[in-house]
């Protein structure tokens, strides 16, 4: 009994050796930890900090947890015009970027010659750094010798300051940003038209639909997806875009009218050694992030495409 | 040519008969239109980094300047600034991006081509990873770093060592905090080749005795060589080009370990204004292996980006 019990006993332990999941542990647990630690762990120690006082030098203090972080976020001006410039660099770049990547994307798929060299050109500015990129835009909008104010300047109009007048900014910092990420956008909606069959153009143009309206119909619909995956992806960036207002504004504070969260938050912990409520505004972005990906990726795994 | 009449609409179709049109030419014009937008900054760039300051008030921002307005003293200035910075990048960027590709290539076939309960759940969190925005963890990860790890300190025995200098220990700190972040987004990159892959093949040689190791480095790996490729150009450039991190953990422009892109944010800052020729030259040194990277191997990067 006793012999046939431990055998009985081995064999579960070598099944359970055997499991895929014990064979493939070393190769995803390694990794899995490392991010987890640096990720996942990171949000929860960051959590802990908000609920602290912690400021200046030294260790922080986890005896005394409460939510006065979230309360002063309340009554802190800055942070009502940071969330609303938030929103706005948001929409504003997320739309736009989406339109100008659509067009981009339906222009390059008539069979054009060349299409590939154009296609390159196009994301190029995605393959910069921000703080390159920003270099490049100080001095398109420089007052005196920008090309944008010597352009306008052809119709009469200007010249603006447009990295200073806090009505002007954000829209500046915005057009800049389409700029960069258009191509972006124009490779995820290239990719989708590639995949839709052939026969479908086909069949549109034997029924008598225009171009226009065979796009617009038959065409852009089946964009859907491509446009979902590209709207994460931009909406999340506005969330942290940072490197760039850092680049233009040489440091932690950007121009009146051009602070964001992000911007906010770098500065409240990292400028002015308040780390604690930097915390808390770092929790607020990632609560916002989440509002996004958490859909996004419970839509992916319903599709199965996860 | 007669039925080609004049609307857009008919012109969209003609190109199989390879006739010209006004539809057509209207089309490349606008596309060629589109070019200079896009490289309208990088080249008033270019040509303002060559220019003396004569010639920067006298010329369009977007003209290259006459002869004797042009000089090179910038470049020299900026790449004597940015040296020790273009080396501190290749130095933390090569080993996270082969460590970044090594382990997510490897979570990919865990988590992809051996079947087991609980795979969609642990898949979810690294994907979610991806979309983290790095503000939500940057204090606690300054904090681990400066506080708790103290890495200049624990491995001051290694500084006596000759070809090692007491800044490697925040390069070392660079190089697994971006191979942690840059986990989940090239696991995912791979997982999209894993799923495709035939299952049979696996299959078989898994019937045949092969254990998961094997099938890895006789199967997976040779496929995945393309991928690699891709993962390579992809991260390179990602990490090449991050500021936030290198912000927060180098903190000064002035230390050691300083990276090309921290440089930059700083370089040529006076009272008397930007330097702007010496900015922009610093902005092209900077961007020139990444510009490399993807003026050769456009389309892998492109790839990258579409997954």
């Amino acid at each position: 009994m006793t012999d046939g019990g431990t055998t009985e006993e081995r064999s579960t332990l070598r099944r359970w050796l055997d499991s895929d999941i014990v064979q493939s542990s070393p190769f995803w647990l390694p990794p899995f930890l490392l991010m987890g630690f640096f990720v996942y762990a990171a949000i929860g120690w960051n959590l802990l900090l908000s609920l602290t006082e912690y400021s200046g030098f030294g260790d922080p203090d986890y005896s005394n947890l409460g939510l006065h972080n979230y309360r002063a976020m309340l009554d802190d001006p800055g942070m009502w015009a940071a969330t609303r410039n938030t929103f706005v660099l948001l929409v504003g770049f997320t739309v736009v970027c989406l339109i100008v990547g659509l067009l981009l994307a339906l222009l390059l798929d008539r069979e054009i010659r060349f299409s590939r060299s154009f296609r390159t050109i196009y994301l190029l500015p995605f393959a910069l750094s921000f703080i390159v990129t920003a270099q490049f835009w100080r001095w398109m909008y420089n007052v005196n010798n920008g090309i944008v104010n010597q352009f306008i300047g052809l119709f009469g109009i200007g010249p603006y300051n447009w990295l200073g007048s806090p009505k002007l900014v954000l829209g500046s910092v915005i057009f800049a940003l389409v700029w960069q990420f258009s191509g972006y956008t124009m490779i995820i909606y290239l990719a989708a038209l590639r995949s839709i069959p052939n026969d479908q153009y086909e069949a549109a143009r034997v029924d008598g639909a225009s171009t226009v309206r065979m796009y617009w119909r038959v065409i852009v619909p089946q964009l859907r997806p491509a446009m979902v995956s590209a709207t994460v992806t931009l909406v999340l960036f506005a969330l942290k875009a940072f490197d760039f207002l850092y680049a233009t504004f040489d440091g932690y504070r950007p121009r009146r009218g051009a602070d964001i969260l992000a911007t906010k938050m770098v500065r409240e912990s990292f400028g002015r050694s308040e780390w604690a409520y930097g915390s808390s505004i770092a929790l607020m972005l990632f609560v916002l992030s989440l509002g996004v990906i958490a859909p996004y990726l419970y839509n992916q795994y319903k599709r199965g495409n996860l | 040519m007669s039925e080609q009449t004049i609307t857009t609409e008919e012109a969209a179709t003609e190109h199989e008969t390879g006739g010209i049109s006004i539809g057509r030419v209207g089309l490349y014009a606008t596309l060629v239109g589109l070019v200079g937008f896009y490289l309208i900054p990088i080249e008033s760039g270019l040509v303002t980094s060559i220019k003396t300051p004569t010639a920067l008030q006298e010329t369009f921002p977007f003209l290259p300047p006459a002869g004797s307005g042009i000089t090179v003293e910038k470049w020299q200035i900026a790449f004597d600034y940015l040296a020790p910075g273009m080396v501190n990048s290749m130095l933390f960027t090569i080993p996270s991006t082969i460590l970044c590709a090594l382990l997510g290539s490897m979570a990919a076939y865990g988590l992809t081509l051996v079947d087991w309960r609980g795979q969609i759940a642990v898949l979810a969190l690294f994907i979610a990873g991806i979309f983290v925005p790095y503000q939500a963890v940057i204090v606690p990860l300054f904090q681990f770093w400066s506080q708790y790890m103290q890495l200049g300190t624990r491995l001051s025995f290694l500084w006596g060592l000759p070809l090692l200098e007491p800044h490697y220990a925040t390069i070392l700190e660079l190089i697994i905090t971006h191979t942690a972040y840059g986990i989940p987004i090239v696991t995912l990159l791979f997982r999209s080749q894993y799923k495709t892959m035939s299952e049979e093949m696996i299959e078989a040689a898994r019937l045949d005795g092969a254990s998961v190791w094997r099938v890895y480095r006789r199967i997976v790996l040779p496929l995945s060589i393309p991928m690699f490729a891709v993962v390579f150009i992809f991260q390179f450039t990602q990490i090449w080009n991050e500021f936030l991190f290198s912000l927060t953990i180098i903190g000064s422009t002035n230390d050691p370990a300083a990276s090309a892109t921290l440089i930059l944010s700083g370089l040529g800052q006076s009272l008397e204004g930007t330097d702007y020729p010496l900015r922009m030259a610093g902005a092209f040194i900077t961007a020139l292996p990444t510009l490399l990277v993807y003026v050769l191997f456009a389309d892998k990067f492109a790839e990258g980006v579409q997954t």
